[in-house]
């Protein structure tokens, strides 16, 4: 954790540390401050001078009696549940048979992490018009009987699509840590079991699944947090569905920005955002305490 | 190989073709749509064969959505968050590992806090701070000495703006860190011993090591960058200062309009490339850059 052999200077640390500091007190911590005064106190009527009300609880009130925020958080949860799980499931089975190393399995592995580089808006528009009701690849089942897929139409059906999409794009991303992780698995662990007898597919059972845990639970953390607060789920949504059809797709990342930007309501964006951290902190702490009692990372 | 498994070494094969197809087929989709005519794009069933408007989509794909001053835009964007987040992030990481200030752990939890609150969450106190940067100044003068300054810096529609905002997390700081920490103690000392002062050891000795860390985490910023959206969206009011992935939204199909996706795929393909070409050709690096900052 630290260096035996360091320098004695009082000046040259805090300067190279400095512009760091002011960076992060400019655009992050006087922001993160705002979001706790917003969320606990009300603009002044018609936007009028004067201090900010301070109104207690009474944001976080109003929030948690609107029905709609309730289907947003659990829209969110669906969705990230779903979309980390579908991810994590392909990039798995796919890393595990490029480690087999193969003839050629270089060239897959080239194309597998190729999803990391495109970003979400991108990754929406184009799997908008691939799923397109009226164009592009799967419209043909519409000509069979109508409406069989509608994104436009149906709220199960664009969720379904922004699910597809975030999942298709961290597939690179959960493929190149899977890889890694897979790669750092001694080979000789392997040699040995297959010496005792053990297939391919049992080895990836009882070897290199424990082996990969710390990293497949490190993923896990991650793409549960991403497809909740992410940029990509904002990117994603706004791309294709724009929160809709009737709210069906309303994730709490984009009902936040919405409801600021276009509602202007800044206190309640604000204890939502609150609400939203919260949850997160929540849910990496249970992840610690639970699934991280199964892994073992030696 | 270990041993011969011809049955399941087809099957492994058939799997990563289906993956292959699965990671593939979005983008070959894109590249047809592309390449395909106005009622070509809208067949059903879609064609998946190319056709012949290529050049007059993306030209079309080029001018509606105004991208040559976009691509600029996204570019410069880019490369400044790079640049100032390498910078950054060697810098800071150097007054962590190499100094044994009291100070250091303060300042290594208030970066790493960082990471905590994604910038979607706190995006409306974030625009505000970037129309009026001086504001905690103000603040902070008023408070202490009563006096009322007319300080004002307005980073909206600005490089400054759509840059600054960005550098500020932690992730290349970790990295380079992590890269600082695997270096061994002896070479400190015989820099030491060498009469080497920090700076020296830092511009000398430290830099030109990292240059792998340094490849890795210009990749990964760079796409950071480009892909940025939600920002640029938000404070870019003014054309001048649009980015690419702002454009794009300009070619999506509305119920109003001809449902040209033909050329909104087009304009799709223009933008995801510059990204796509930097991973795919430095992807050893990158690679191991990656994995080394998130562990």
């Amino acid at each position: 954790m630290n260096k035996r052999a360091v320098f004695k200077s009082w000046w040259l640390p805090i300067l190279f540390a400095l512009p760091q500091l002011l960076l992060i007190f400019f655009f992050f911590y006087w922001p993160a401050t705002s979001v706790l005064t917003w969320a606990f106190s009300l603009e002044p009527a018609f936007g009028g001078a004067g201090d900010r009300l301070f109104v207690g609880w009474d944001n976080f009130r109003d929030v948690f009696a609107d029905r709609e925020y309730w289907q947003s958080v659990a829209l969110s949860l669906v969705f990230a549940f779903t979309a980390t799980a579908l991810s994590m499931f392909i990039a798995f089975v796919l890393a595990i048979c490029v480690d087999r190393q193969l003839k050629g399995s270089g060239i897959f592995r080239f194309f597998y992490i190729w999803p990391y580089a495109i970003a979400a808006p991108a990754v929406g528009l184009a799997f908008r018009f691939i799923f397109a009701p009226e164009s592009g690849l799967i419209a043909i089942v519409n000509t069979w009987s109508p409406d069989l897929w509608n994104p436009a139409k149906f709220g199960s059906h664009a969720m379904i699509l922004v699910i597809i999409c975030f999942a298709w794009k961290w597939i690179g991303y959960n493929f190149i840590f899977m890889t890694a992780g897979l790669q750092s698995i001694p080979r000789s662990l392997i040699e040995a079991s297959s010496m005792d007898g053990s297939g391919p597919v049992r080895r990836a059972i009882d070897l290199q699944i424990p082996l990969l845990a710390p990293t497949l639970f490190f993923l896990l953390v991650l793409n549960l947090t991403e497809s909740f607060v992410g940029p990509d789920t904002y990117g994603i949504v706004d791309l294709t569905t724009e929160g809709g059809p009737n709210g069906a797709t309303n994730v709490m990342v984009y009902r936040i920005v919405s409801e600021a930007f276009q509602g202007l309501n800044y206190s309640g964006a604000a204890s939502q955002s609150l609400i939203l951290i919260g949850l997160i902190m929540v849910f990496t702490f249970i992840q610690f305490r639970f699934v991280e009692r199964r892994v073992h990372y030696k | 190989m270990i041993e011969r498994t011809p049955i399941l070494n087809m099957v492994t094969y058939f799997i990563m073709m289906f993956g292959l197809l699965l990671i593939l087929g979005p983008f070959w989709m894109i590249f047809t749509a592309s390449t395909q005519s106005l009622a070509q794009v809208n067949a059903v069933p879609f064609n998946l064969l190319p056709g012949t408007e290529f050049l007059h989509n993306l030209q079309a794909a080029w001018h509606r959505a105004n991208l040559g001053p976009a691509m600029l835009n996204s570019l410069i964007m880019a490369l400044l968050v790079m640049v100032g987040k390498i910078i950054l992030a060697s810098i800071s990481a150097f007054a962590i590992v190499y100094f044994r200030s009291p100070l250091r752990h303060v300042f290594f939890w208030l970066v790493f806090m960082t990471l905590m609150l994604p910038l979607e969450v706190r995006v409306v106190p974030t625009y505000n701070i970037a129309a009026d940067v001086f504001e905690p100044v103000r603040w902070l003068i008023q408070t202490l000495t009563g006096i009322e300054l007319s300080l004002q810096w307005n980073l909206l529609n600005s490089y400054s703006g759509l840059v600054l905002p960005v550098i500020a997390t932690a992730t290349g700081t970790f990295l380079y860190r992590q890269f600082y920490m695997t270096l061994p103690d002896e070479l400190t000392e015989a820099a030491k011993m060498d009469g080497a002062r920090p700076l020296r050891f830092f511009i000398d000795i430290l830099l030109p090591l990292s240059r792998t860390n340094m490849l890795a985490l210009a990749t990964i910023m760079f796409v950071y960058a480009w892909n940025q959206y939600l920002w640029p969206k938000l404070m870019t009011t003014e054309a001048d200062y649009q980015t690419a992935m702002v454009a794009m939204t300009t070619l999506v199909p509305n119920i109003n309009s001809l449902p040209e996706w033909n050329v909104s795929m087009a304009g799709a393909l223009i933008i995801m490339l510059p990204p796509l070409i930097i991973v795919a050709a430095l992807q050893r690096w990158f690679v191991r850059g990656l994995v080394s900052t998130e562990k």
